[in-house]
């Protein structure tokens, strides 16, 4: 069972469960090792690697499509199972017949792939929200989705060979692209949604018009070099978002961590490392900056003043914040001027 | 030449039409430059940072219509930071103190304020005209304020501007005694205005002939608009939304008949399909037609319309109109010089809309194309090759393949032949963008062919610097070089540090120029301001002190002889 890690005191965590010893580190086969690796796809039987392998190394391919389609739905990777559904769909409504030609088989690995990301667009737009921090994911969409997006259900075929898009435009979608202004994309999403029956493709343009006017604010934490970005529209209250800042935060923490501990773990154990955001009882507080400058406290104003002033994020050690310059009191005092 | 009086020299520069014209006869001699100072009306400031305000003031007293353009190109794609500049005031007080007697002023891609506005309608008594396009930072209490205190006004013409809706009263506030009015455009406005203010500012304005209504007045109102101003030229409707059974239809069709003079229709908004049968009496004597804020019309309706259309030169569509709808273009309208065509399905769920076919039936038919802003899914070299060989006046050429660097569907290349015989053959091309799969290669033709081009903008495009090196060394008349996304460094920045001072600006956005490059090109040349634009996101990640081996993922260079800039936000630094 993993400690909660409390402020000031460093604690070791027993990641290795079942109580196996560390001096097997050593010993992790290699079969092992593949177990607990993180993956794009689903854990399943020893069918799966076989897949990775035939996605990475496309040459070899030693599994038949059909084979595929059996793999189980369940996963225990919350971070990317909006992903993995996704794709897993796209492969189990495409079944296919015999395919004897490799690169055929690539192209359609592809296509399915293409068409995942679509399924992905309509379906798992929320699991991309909630895990937005999440590695795993944003190299799936590095590898599948790309300039293969905009074009995924155009008549003429683009082989897979097509890759040569630079490697900034490999990630949907791309600022200040295509070249028009903002007011005709606005006028093409309202016309589609009301023009078309409601059918998948209208909802999913109609949640991706909702999320492209998605509130993006930076996040930052207290000792981590990299930020991150949260979409306010995707939560409704503070507890979620909580939860979010969270998970996004989470796996990082613990990265930071381990380097200082100098140990390596494959656990993927839920830890709940960051709580207490919100009730200043936690080792970190939640803070962030309105569009007047000031820094206030999250939780203190309704949420939708929240969404409507916030302009960033700060994850702070809850002891810094008694330690700057503007005291509770002092934000409060503030929050009740405006 | 300088024993000619001077009245004398003043009046042959009258024959001058063109700016870069006045510019150079300015510096022949000293009697010159102070004839062509005092008697200059018309000057154009094409960045507002070159030059300080005081200085235009200073120089051209007699100075009558003043044009001044703010943000980069860019900023039009969300590309440039909200607050970066480009602000509209200090342009305003300048000109009150200076040149009192202003009469015009156009500004493009500024920020206008309410305050500027208020200081520019009570401080020129002979104001007459007000062009605003792709301004923002001003609301309908700003307009309130020209409406007000600009007796005489002719001309209010707001273009894609973002305006906070204060209020509809700001159109009440023209006089009744205002009956100058030739000039009146609304449509970006978002909120309501007064019915019953406008009706009746239309009925006494006699000689209106440009009048352009927003999405909030309905087909009963424009009837009713319609048939006080059948004299019109130029016409926006506003909403179209109206069933074509009912009385104000039949009305509307019936202004519609008797406005004979109508050349130029925009607007529709809402329009369903069916009520525009009620624009084909006018048809026929259209020259300017645009439909692109109609989504809803679909290929087979915008087909039916335009067969009507036989005199049209300037047509823009939604990408709905289909690759057949542009062969139909191109059978019935052989007059037409200028075809946007705009993408109705932006995230690309839906099917190809318009592909290399219909832009190549366009030039079989449209021989006098000579501008072009066309979006597609797909374009081939061989298309392209068969367009410019059709179409060798092209001064505009906007090509834009919605995915980024796509090839040529065909033969899986790059388009860089295509291009290339664009440029080859329209030697009078002043603008053109790329788009799609392309190699340093296009930049070579490009360098070596496209003598005139004078602004070109890139996106994901070429292999290294020698793309930007080629155009740098090769395009003698360019101004304006904008690049996103494309891999070209320091190297290519710095290979020709003297041809940013005959440009006006260069932008370059997710390219691989790094701190120390820009650095660089402000120590070599100091009439040039280099500024570095950081995301505001990223100045929490960045180091107090970032490396120069930094990449800078936002450059605006630009020649100045004002020096830096005192105005920008604290995301900018000019190096």
């Amino acid at each position: 069972m993993e400690e909660e890690f409390r402020g000031g005191r460093p604690q070791l965590f027993d990641f290795i469960t079942n109580g196996r010893d560390w001096s097997d580190k050593g010993g992790y086969g290699a079969a092992e090792e593949k177990n607990l690796e993180l993956r794009l796809g689903l854990p399943g039987g020893e069918d799966w690697s076989a897949v990775q392998e035939k996605r990475e190394h496309p040459a070899e391919s030693a599994v038949s499509p059909g084979h595929i389609a059996k793999i189980p739905k369940s996963t225990n990777m919350s971070a990317s199972s909006g992903a993995k559904r996704g794709c897993s769909d796209a492969v189990d409504s495409k079944p296919e017949g015999t395919l004897a030609d490799k690169t055929t088989f690539q192209q359609q690995h592809l296509q399915q792939q293409q068409l995942g990301f679509l399924q992905l667009q309509a379906k798992g737009k929320e699991s991309l929200h909630r895990t937005s921090g999440s590695a795993g994911l944003q190299s799936l969409e590095g590898k599948v989705c790309g300039p293969h997006a905009a074009h995924a259900s155009s008549t003429k075929n683009t082989t897979a060979t097509h890759s040569t898009s630079q490697s900034r435009a490999a990630a949907a979608p791309v600022v200040g692209w295509p070249p028009i202004r903002s007011f005709r994309k606005n006028l093409a999403g309202t016309a589609k949604a009301s023009a078309e029956s409601p059918n998948r493709r209208s909802e999913a343009e109609k949640k991706l018009e909702n999320d492209r006017k998605g509130l993006f604010v930076k996040i930052n934490m207290d000792g981590i070099p990299i930020g991150r970005k949260v979409d306010l529209k995707a939560y409704d209250s503070y507890e979620k978002l909580s939860l979010a800042v969270d998970e996004l935060f989470r796996g990082l923490l613990m990265a930071a961590q381990m380097d200082l501990l100098t140990a390596t773990t494959h656990s993927t154990k839920e830890t709940h490392l960051i709580s207490g955001l919100l009730d200043r009882s936690g080792e970190y507080t939640l803070v962030y900056e309105d569009d007047e400058g000031d820094k206030m406290l999250v939780g203190d104003v309704p949420w939708d003043m929240f969404v409507s002033t916030a302009k960033r994020l700060r994850v702070l050690k809850s002891s810094d914040l008694c330690a700057s310059p503007l005291s509770p009191g002092e934000i409060r005092r503030r929050t009740n001027d405006c | 030449m300088t024993y000619f009086p001077e009245e004398v020299v003043e009046h042959i520069f009258d024959f001058l039409s063109s700016h870069r014209d006045r510019n150079i006869v300015s510096t022949v001699c000293k009697a010159w430059y102070r004839v062509e100072r005092l008697s200059r009306r018309i000057v154009f400031v094409g960045n507002c940072y070159a030059v300080r305000p005081g200085r235009v003031m200073a120089r051209f007293p007699g100075m009558k219509c003043l044009s001044v353009k703010g943000k980069p190109h860019f900023a039009d794609f969300n590309l440039v930071p909200h607050d970066w500049g480009g602000f509209a005031l200090p342009w305003i007080e300048a000109a009150a103190r200076g040149c009192p007697g202003l009469e015009e002023l156009r500004l493009k891609r500024m920020v206008v304020s309410d305050e500027s506005l208020e200081l520019l309608a009570r401080s020129f008594p002979n104001f007459k005209a007000l062009v605003l396009v792709s301004c923002e930072g001003f609301t309908t209490d700003g307009l309130a304020a020209i409406a007000t205190h600009c007796r005489g006004l002719r001309e209010l013409d707001l273009q894609e501007n973002e305006v906070e809706d204060h209020g509809r009263q700001w159109l009440s506030c023209f006089p009744d005694s205002c009956t100058s009015l030739e000039s009146l455009n609304f449509a970006c406005l978002k909120g309501e205005v007064n019915a019953g203010a406008l009706e009746r500012l239309v009925a006494r304005c006699v000689n209106l002939r440009s009048l352009k209504l927003n999405r909030a007045i309905s087909v009963e109102s424009l009837a009713r608009i319609l048939a006080r101003t059948p004299h019109l030229v130029e016409l926006g409707t506003g909403s179209f939304t109206v069933e074509h059974r009912a009385e104000a239809y039949q009305r509307l069709i019936h202004a519609f008949r008797k406005c004979k003079s109508l050349k130029s229709l925009s607007g529709f908004w809402d329009v369903a399909p069916r009520c525009l049968q009620s624009i084909y009496s006018i048809c026929p004597n259209l020259t300017v037609l645009n439909l692109s804020y109609a989504p809803a019309i679909q290929g087979a309706d915008l087909v039916k319309l335009i067969r009507h259309c036989f005199k049209l030169q300037k047509l823009w569509v939604l990408d709905c109109i289909g690759d057949k709808g542009l062969a139909v273009v191109a059978s019935t309208c052989q007059e037409l010089q200028e075809l946007r065509v705009f993408p109705s399905d932006i995230y690309g769920t839906g099917t190809a809309a318009v592909t290399e076919e219909g832009l190549v039936a366009i030039s079989s038919g449209c021989s006098k194309l000579n501008s072009l802003l066309y979006f597609c899914h797909q374009m081939t070299n061989a298309a392209l090759i068969t367009v410019a060989k059709n179409c060798p006046h092209f001064t505009r050429f906007r090509l834009c393949i919605l995915d980024p660097g796509k090839p040529d569907p065909d033969t899986n290349q790059p388009l860089d032949e295509g291009f290339g015989a664009i440029v080859r053959s329209c030697k009078d091309l002043r603008r053109l963008s790329l788009s799609g799969l392309l190699t340093d290669k296009v930049f070579l033709y490009i360098g070596e062919y496209a003598a005139r081009l004078e602004m070109l903008s890139i996106a994901f495009a070429g292999d290294s610097d020698k793309g930007m090196v080629y155009v740098l060394n090769g395009c003698k008349n360019l101004r304006k070089l904008e690049i996103r996304d494309s891999p070209f460094g320091d190297a290519a920045l710095l290979v020709n540090v003297g041809k940013y001072e005959t440009m006006r600006s260069l932008w370059m956005s997710s390219c691989d120029v790094t701190l120390g490059g820009c650095k660089a090109l402000a120590a070599k040349m100091p009439r040039l301001n280099v500024e570095v634009i950081n995301d505001r996101d990223e100045s929490d990640e960045m180091e107090e002190n970032p490396s120069d081996m930094h990449k800078v993922e936002k450059m605006y260079v630009y020649r100045t002889l004002a020096g830096a800039r005192n105005d920008a936000p604290e995301f900018v630094e000019i190096l």
